[in-house]
């Protein structure tokens, strides 16, 4: 069982605010799923390889030459969605 | 309410009108906007549309007809788009309120092939909040109804295009499936989707859910028409590096069902599924049998534990995707507080939904120091025992055909208070996108009113054999 400790660390490691309210619920839910996912313990795999790529793809190369040039719309689209930006940059909140 | 005719053609029957200028496209349009007027408060497909931009389409294509263009099977015909592709002038919330203004700054390949055959685009569809659900109604902007019976939900992640299709708000659709987001809402809307094999379709534009896993698709009438769109689609894409080129298919000796070998796998068929759906299924594989197809009973004996794999995976994979989810670079900032951690903490605590948020705890969790062995790394390994399953079975199988999901499709509000049991509605489907395979669904009869579906799953890259099968079981069931 997942402890209300380590659900208030993990949503801070996840940068995820909860309420205190939800604490509770998360550890009864993630709880269920932990145990859910228990039948996985039993089975042997010493000898198996881990899959994290179906179709067997490796490092996908190309040659680094520009292909098309971010046209000077798309940057402005893209700066537009920033919610708040100075002088053409996105600006943040103090980090130091 | 009145049907309209635009309301149940195919691509087909409609490329077909408007070659023969029996139709306009702009007609055409304007028919299936009047049946969004009338059906989608009550339904809610669509979480936005945008009439002027597809009547200029429209325009366009008609253009091009009335000038003898011989143009291809999609020009001029009327579209939705799952609201987690980017299309230029639209906003893409992908059902969150972290996206709610939201502009797409570029338009996602699928969209931009779609474009150049002339498609119409009518709007965005209606889903679970980032993909995550299996009803429509994780969507922030509220669930979308089954137009078979609107107290029942579409099915989800993908609700909002599926139940377009099934309602005739629009001709075709675009989905995206993850473990099976495509297919569940096909087979509770009682429409045909398609889950092309890992890939086949080019992500870029897609917002990443889980990026080993999602794979974008079809939702359409028939299998013809999926077929169509799937070839519209599908190819390399220089912008998604794991995107392929697709073979072409040598052209087999004519397709006979009599050389077709269909796999039944035995752990598909036993307990909790509703006796009335698995009649359903054995009888169209009966019905395939004595056509001549092969049936034989198959074995894959690591598919209890693909949801298990899938509630690893899946959750680490989103938590690190969702995490470009800071309120700096785009989407809904809450920039009260004192810090940039605080600008972090509350901007995904009000934008994120409950089930989003468990996601990304649990992916964080399970990925975190200590525990990675266990879990994540375990899941990796019985993700090799499940493909290593399917390869074996593929030995001896062209197909391998079971139900699309246990239960038709369940009553709004029936599984929201317990997650696990919400999981367990995908319990079919996952085992697909863990081996990269392709599945599709379609119809094949009814309970109480409400459509089963029938999943074929086929090889990697055999999209062509799941078609070939898909249509010969459609004609039978059209002409019995």
């Amino acid at each position: 069982m997942i402890s209300k400790d380590e659900v208030k660390h993990i949503a801070n490691l996840a940068r995820i605010g909860i309420t205190d309210e939800e604490v509770e619920k998360f550890q009864k839910d993630l709880g269920a799923i932990l145990d859910y996912v228990k039948e996985l313990e039993g089975l042997d795999t010493d000898k198996v390889e881990p899959t994290s790529h179906v179709t067997g793809s490796e490092n996908v190369m190309r040659d680094d030459e520009v292909r098309r040039k971010t046209s000077a719309e798309v940057r402005k689209r893209l700066m537009e969605a920033v919610p708040k930006k100075k002088d053409g940059y996105v600006k943040t909140k103090a980090i130091l | 309410m009145g049907e309209k005719e635009t309301q149940r053609l195919t691509i087909i029957e409609a490329h077909e009108k408007l070659r023969k200028k029996e139709i306009s496209s702009r007609e055409l349009t304007e028919g299936i906007f009047d049946t969004i007027s009338q059906q989608d408060k009550e339904l809610f497909c669509y979480i936005s549309v945008d009439r002027e931009s597809a009547l200029a389409a429209a325009r366009a294509a008609d253009e091009r007809i009335g000038n003898g263009e011989e143009v291809g099977m999609l020009a001029g015909i009327p579209v939705a788009i799952k609201d987690n592709m980017l299309a230029l002038g639209y906003t893409c919330t992908a059902g969150s309120k972290i996206l709610e203004n939201y502009a797409a700054p570029y338009d996602a390949t699928v969209v931009r092939r779609l474009k150049e055959q002339g498609a119409v685009i009518l709007g965005k569809t209606n889903l679970d909040e980032f993909a995550m659900g299996s009803s429509t109604e994780n969507s922030a902007y509220g669930p979308t109804k089954n137009p078979h019976d609107t107290e029942r939900v579409p099915g989800g992640s993908s609700g909002g295009s599926a139940a377009a299709v099934a309602a005739g708000e629009c001709i075709y659709a675009l989905g995206s499936d993850t473990g099976g987001s495509i297919r569940q809402p096909a087979s509770f809307c009682g429409v045909v989707g398609l889950k092309p094999t890992y890939g086949a379709v080019s992500r870029y534009g897609l917002i990443a859910m889980a990026s080993s896993l999602d794979q974008i698709g079809p939702f359409a009438k028939t299998v013809e028409d999926v077929e169509i769109i799937f070839d519209v689609i599908k190819g390399k894409d220089l912008l998604d590096s794991t995107s392929v080129e697709l073979e072409a298919q040598n052209q087999k000796p004519k397709f006979q069902i009599k050389d077709i070998r269909i796999g039944v796998p035995k752990e598909y068929f036993i307990g909790g599924i509703d006796p009335a759906v698995e009649k359903l299924v054995r009888k169209a594989i009966s019905d395939l049998e004595k056509e001549g197809a092969h049936i034989e009973e198959i074995s894959l004996p690591h598919t209890k534990y693909a949801l298990s794999v899938y509630y690893l995976i899946m959750p680490s994979e989103v938590s690190a995707n969702l995490a470009r989810y800071d309120g700096i670079k785009y989407g809904l900032s809450e920039s009260e507080g004192n810090n940039l951690l605080d600008v972090y903490m509350k901007t995904r605590q009000k934008g994120l939904g409950d089930e989003v948020r468990r996601r990304v705890v649990l992916g964080t969790y399970v990925l975190s120091a200590g525990y990675y062995d266990a879990y994540y790394l375990q899941a990796q390994k019985v993700r090799t025992l499940i493909k290593n399953d399917f390869e074996k079975a593929f030995e001896r199988v062209d197909v391998i055909i079971t139900p699309t999901t246990s239960t038709t499709a369940f009553r709004l509000g029936e599984k929201t208070q317990d997650p696990l049991s919400m999981y367990l509605s995908d319990i079919f489907t996952v085992s697909a996108p863990i081996a990269g395979i392709p599945a599709l669904s379609m119809p094949c009869g009814e309970v109480h009113g409400m459509p089963v579906g029938l999943q074929i799953m086929g090889k990697w890259f055999d999209e062509k054999t799941i078609f070939q099968v898909a249509s010969f079981y459609e004609n039978l069931k059209n002409n019995a």
